[in-house]
């Protein structure tokens, strides 16, 4: 495969969201407005960057029996780096993620492309292959963030898009997609969506509910 | 004393649920919920280690890594919290590797039926966020124990919840493409609005 298509396949073939399932609890957790999704996903592009890059290029010389916690010990230097800028640069949007720039270190994308990744390939592929999954992670969580803030409250970014009730517009702010439970809605039926045009992603059915062709009995 | 201690346990259980308020640990718990037996063993699982890691965590919070803990010294002021990051993973990976090798030796069924999913929580985020939580919000150490066992319980409780759930949808008609993974990320979605429920109740 070319560098290209490491960066392509992973934008929605290979979706680490909705395909992969890996790096659910921060695209859930952040994404009721679009500022903070979009510092998150920054973060997690420059983290993933930072240690697909670093791991294929030590993926000679670290010893097999102790390369998890080396590997955990590179991203969580890069956290801790991305975790200060954020603190430094958008006090604000560092409350409001709190707990979450940290948990980038458990975000299994990250571990998830280290280990299936960048520990058996160069590090140019490395890197597009990073820059692909970081994308194609955005995508999702902007698209969800995008909704959520636009549903909730009529606005995105502070411009008013849908004027509200209160302001005297005639758009009632949906009061549930400030619920975390609606970027399950939204996720759930997104994945729908996706499935329904490209149907090989579809799960292997466990229980098929069409009848049997019709069998002599044995 | 013991009242506050029941408070934050029950708080940690329902209203501050890991997984369905603050949604963390979401790609174990939507991978591994297919049968209530497996998120029994990994609810266990999870319980034990936050016990652990949650209490530990927080005493070398407060020794050590808290602005002013190490005073003593007389180094000036240190104010090594931003080092959370990377001792609270390496302390999580130690402890999980530990409790991995004493329950092999003393409770070999239990290890067996938790199998791969003990080494995994080290990188479950409801794991680091317990301990991240628990440092945001200055719990001492008797909060922080209650507060482990509590987060823990919330945990084991939605996942298997959740796998029972997912047990009886099997025999359910839907939709084709909402099949698997689309579903269980819709009903994860109605557990989550039912605990939002929950927060009035305990205050």
């Amino acid at each position: 495969m070319s560098i290209f298509t490491h960066f392509t396949q992973p934008l929605l073939r290979e979706n680490p969201i909705t395909v992969q399932i890996l790096g659910l609890c921060s695209a859930l957790a952040v994404s009721r407005s679009l500022e903070p999704a979009l510092i998150m996903s920054l973060s997690v592009i420059a983290v993933l960057l930072f240690s697909n890059l670093s791991i294929s290029l030590l993926r000679h010389i670290m010893p097999r029996s102790i390369r998890l916690i080396l590997e955990v010990t590179i991203i969580a230097s890069a956290v801790i780096v991305v975790d200060e800028l954020i603190k430094t640069f958008a006090p604000d949007v560092s409350d409001y993620l709190s707990v979450f720039v940290g948990l980038i270190i458990t975000n299994c994308i990250i571990l998830g492309r280290a280990e299936t990744f960048a520990i058996h390939h160069g590090p140019l592929e490395s890197l597009a292959d990073a820059l692909g999954n970081g994308v194609g992670y955005a995508v999702i969580l902007i698209f969800v963030a995008l909704l959520r803030e636009l549903l909730g409250t009529g606005a995105i970014l502070d411009l008013q898009l849908l004027p509200t009730i209160d302001e005297g517009g005639w758009y009632r702010p949906n009061q549930i997609m400030s619920y975390a439970s609606s970027a399950f809605f939204i996720i759930g039926f997104l994945i729908w969506g996706i499935r329904s045009w490209r149907i090989e992603q579809l799960e292997d059915e466990e229980y098929p509910t069409t009848p049997a062709p019709y069998r002599e009995s044995a | 004393m013991m009242s506050d201690f029941f408070d934050i346990l029950l708080r940690a259980v329902f209203v501050e649920n890991l997984a369905l308020v603050f949604l963390l640990g979401m790609c174990t718990y939507i991978a591994v919920s297919k049968n209530v037996e497996t998120a029994i063993g990994l609810g266990i699982a999870v319980i034990l280690v936050q016990t652990i890691t949650v209490p530990l965590n927080n005493l070398i919070y407060q020794q050590l890594l808290a602005p002013g803990a190490l005073d003593w010294l007389d180094m000036g002021s240190l104010d090594l919290s931003f080092m959370k990051f990377v001792v609270f993973i390496g302390v999580i990976a130690a402890s999980v590797q530990i409790l991995d090798m004493v329950m092999e030796r003393y409770t070999p069924v239990l290890h067996a039926t938790l199998g791969v999913y003990l080494p995994l929580l080290t990188v479950n985020c409801a794991i680091l966020g317990g301990s991240l939580l628990m440092v945001q919000r200055n719990y001492d150490l008797t909060q922080s124990v209650a507060y482990g066992i509590g987060s823990g319980i919330g945990w084991a409780l939605a996942i298997i919840i959740f796998a029972a759930i997912r047990e009886r949808l099997r025999y359910s008609n839907v939709p084709r493409g909402l099949e698997g993974l689309g579903l269980a990320f819709v009903v994860t979605g109605l557990l989550a609005f039912g605990f939002s429920g929950i927060n009035g109740v305990v205050s």
